[in-house]
């Protein structure tokens, strides 16, 4: 079983994304992905940032992906898109199927991030024969359906030619919309956000009228209110979860790092804190702590 | 330029014949479609008995297979596509690649759709699909109007859009909302906010809808309440109360239909599957009237009042919005 931190999902300062990426090269993370994913307005780091923090993380011996953009609407944000796929060095992540168009023409191999719709075994078969080594589960899947994806025969045969990797710890990605929330949080229109999600490193949490935490405003992507953390279900999922992912939390990503990897075999199970949920591993509804 | 209206039921569908639609869309009576609810879609009897209805008039049918199928029960999806066929559909409108695969190779000859629910939202995700050889591509309702334009102009394939209905403010195919509250999502189940799950309580003279739970608006008295789609409740950012997602309120391009019909879009989607017979009938009509006049004299285009009052009448909280289409409303 392998580690990997996903790309961080919110708008921190350049500053504060090296310090980050410094952290990861001493840590003991396995895997890197590193890119925007959620807003092409969010332009702190540009590409040749990243590719500089790529080449640092595969000298500290990690092993390191490009991941791009989920909501692509703009005719510029395919070009910028095209960049990072032709970046012709490093592994790219596809977290819409514009981009696996254009890795598949270029006949690049490519992971395929959770926001693209791979639910079965036939969509699944289709993509390794476009170029796919790894599956990042879509977050809403459970370990069952994994488990009964994997066992269909016509993926015995093909199990060799990819990794899959599941998102396991952090606020989920739920939904990207066209409206940027964080900018009507602060009564702003998307044309005039003037970058505010900066001030929000953590995103903004929402909560139901009664107090209850239910989503994080992140710009034009709402994550789930609780942080989901799949901690005690490492020890089960041997021989289905090839990769861990943990995303970038704004505080703690690497000590639960090290919680994670201490608790692989159920040596040191944790209890859940308050605020955490493991719903969807578990077959339930996500919010859920089972 | 094609008017589709939505069809839960034969009555709704022959209400929308009746009124001018030039095609209707439906699903069939399990998860196979967005829109698994309870009395609602056909089985395969009524699905022949609707497919004979449309075609004696001239007019299309449309089925819609656009959930993800599950590692178990592939074999569903692939009925679905089957009895469509069987029953004489003239288009499937299909989002998992799995599904798109099996129905271009099975039946090349069929026309394939690609629902909105696989989220083509750029020229190079819509190239994407054409490997299995879809005709046509449903927009997502996140796009303002200048993206779709843009689409329409680089895009050699017809594009359909939404016109009116529920709106969707999330790319839709990609959204988790649903399930992370209640385990059922649209993409697994064909149900967002599902009816199983809503509770509605009276505390304090304030009328409190809920979902799985969760609290998602309290209503007074002199307030309309609607149902608790979790992406239109009131919640609180910093101690402020609002409709941090989106208000309860409709989507309806009336007014930009001289813009679609230049850009050659092909056809109009109207939302709705869920609906009343009665509720289909009165919008089919008004659109109708607005298609035929418009193409009459597109450039002298005018919404008539009387269509917006009617419209206005059939929309959540009595609100319509231009949506995304808009871009002040993003």
């Amino acid at each position: 079983m392998k580690f990997s931190l996903g790309p961080i999902q919110y708008f921190w300062p350049k500053a504060q994304v090296q310090q980050f990426y410094r952290q990861a090269a001493e840590s003991a993370i396995d895997i890197v992905y590193l890119g925007e994913t959620v807003c092409s307005k969010r332009r702190e780091l540009k590409l040749d940032d990243y590719l500089q923090l790529a080449h640092m993380l595969r000298e500290a011996g990690k092993q390191v992906c490009l991941s791009t953009m989920t909501l692509l609407e703009a005719p510029s944000e395919l070009r910028e898109l095209r960049r990072y796929c032709e970046n012709g060095d490093f592994l790219v992540e596809a977290n819409d199927v514009g981009a696996i168009q254009m890795l598949q023409e270029q006949g690049i191999t490519f992971v395929c991030g959770p926001a693209i719709s791979c639910y079965n075994q036939h969509a699944l078969r289709r993509l390794v024969g476009m170029g796919l080594q790894r599956w990042v589960l879509p977050v809403e899947l459970s370990g069952q359906w994994l488990r009964d994806l994997l066992s269909q025969s016509c993926i015995q045969d093909i199990r060799d030619c990819f990794q899959t990797e599941l998102l396991a710890f952090g606020h989920l990605p739920l939904a990207w919309s066209g409206r940027c929330f964080t900018a009507r949080s602060e009564n702003r229109s998307k044309d005039q956000c003037e970058l505010c999600c900066i001030k929000y490193p953590a995103g903004r949490t929402v909560t139901s009228q009664d107090g209850k935490q239910v989503f994080v405003l992140n710009g034009i992507q709402t994550q789930s209110g609780e942080r989901y953390n799949l901690i005690n279900q490492l020890p089960q999922m041997h021989g289905l979860v090839d990769i861990v992912r943990l995303s970038p939390q704004h505080e703690g990503t690497f000590d639960w790092l090290a919680k994670f990897k201490a608790n692989q075999h159920g040596a040191a199970p944790q209890p859940l804190p308050a605020g955490d949920c493991n719903g969807y591993w578990l077959q339930l509804a996500g919010m859920a702590a089972g | 330029m094609e008017l589709l209206c939505p069809a839960g039921s034969v009555p709704a569908l022959k209400a929308a014949i009746e009124h001018g639609a030039d095609a209707v869309y439906v699903g069939l009576k399990d998860e196979t479609n967005a829109r698994h609810f309870a009395g609602l879609n056909l089985d395969q009897l009524k699905l022949k008995e609707a497919a004979d209805y449309v075609h004696r008039h001239g007019r299309k049918l449309h089925v819609a297979i656009n959930t993800f199928a599950h590692p178990n029960s592939w074999q569903r999806w692939q009925e679905a596509v089957d009895s469509a066929v069987k029953a004489g559909a003239d288009a499937l409108i299909l989002a998992d690649m799995a599904v798109l695969g099996y129905a271009a190779e099975r039946y090349p000859k069929v026309e394939r759709h690609l629902s909105v629910q696989a989220s083509a939202t750029n020229a190079a995700a819509i190239e994407f699909y054409r490997q299995y050889g879809v005709s046509r591509v449903v927009l997502p309702r996140v796009l303002s109007l200048q993206q779709v334009r843009a689409l329409a102009r680089t895009c050699n394939i017809d594009l359909e859009v939404f016109a009116f209905g529920s709106l969707c403010i999330m790319a839709e195919g990609r959204c988790y909302l649903s399930s992370y509250f209640t385990g059922e999502s649209p993409n697994t189940a064909g149900a967002c906010s599902p009816a199983a799950f809503v509770r509605w309580d009276e505390h304090d003279g304030l009328l409190e809808s809920r979902l799985n739970g969760v609290l998602i608006d309290r209503f007074a008295p002199d307030e309309t309440a609607g149902y608790p789609t979790l992406c239109k409740g009131r919640f609180e950012v910093d101690g402020e109360r609002y409709h941090v997602l989106e208000e309860p309120t409709s989507l309806n391009t009336l007014s930009l239909l001289p813009e679609l019909y230049k850009e050659g879009i092909v056809s109009l989607k109207i939302e709705g599957r869920q609906r009343s017979p009665a509720y289909v009938a009165q919008l089919t009509k008004v659109w109708r009237q607005a298609i035929d006049t418009l193409l009459q004299d597109p450039a002298h285009f005018e919404v008539a009042a009387n269509w917006q009052q009617v419209l206005a009448g059939l929309s959540e909280g009595s609100q319509t919005t231009l949506g995304a289409y808009h871009r002040a409303w993003k």
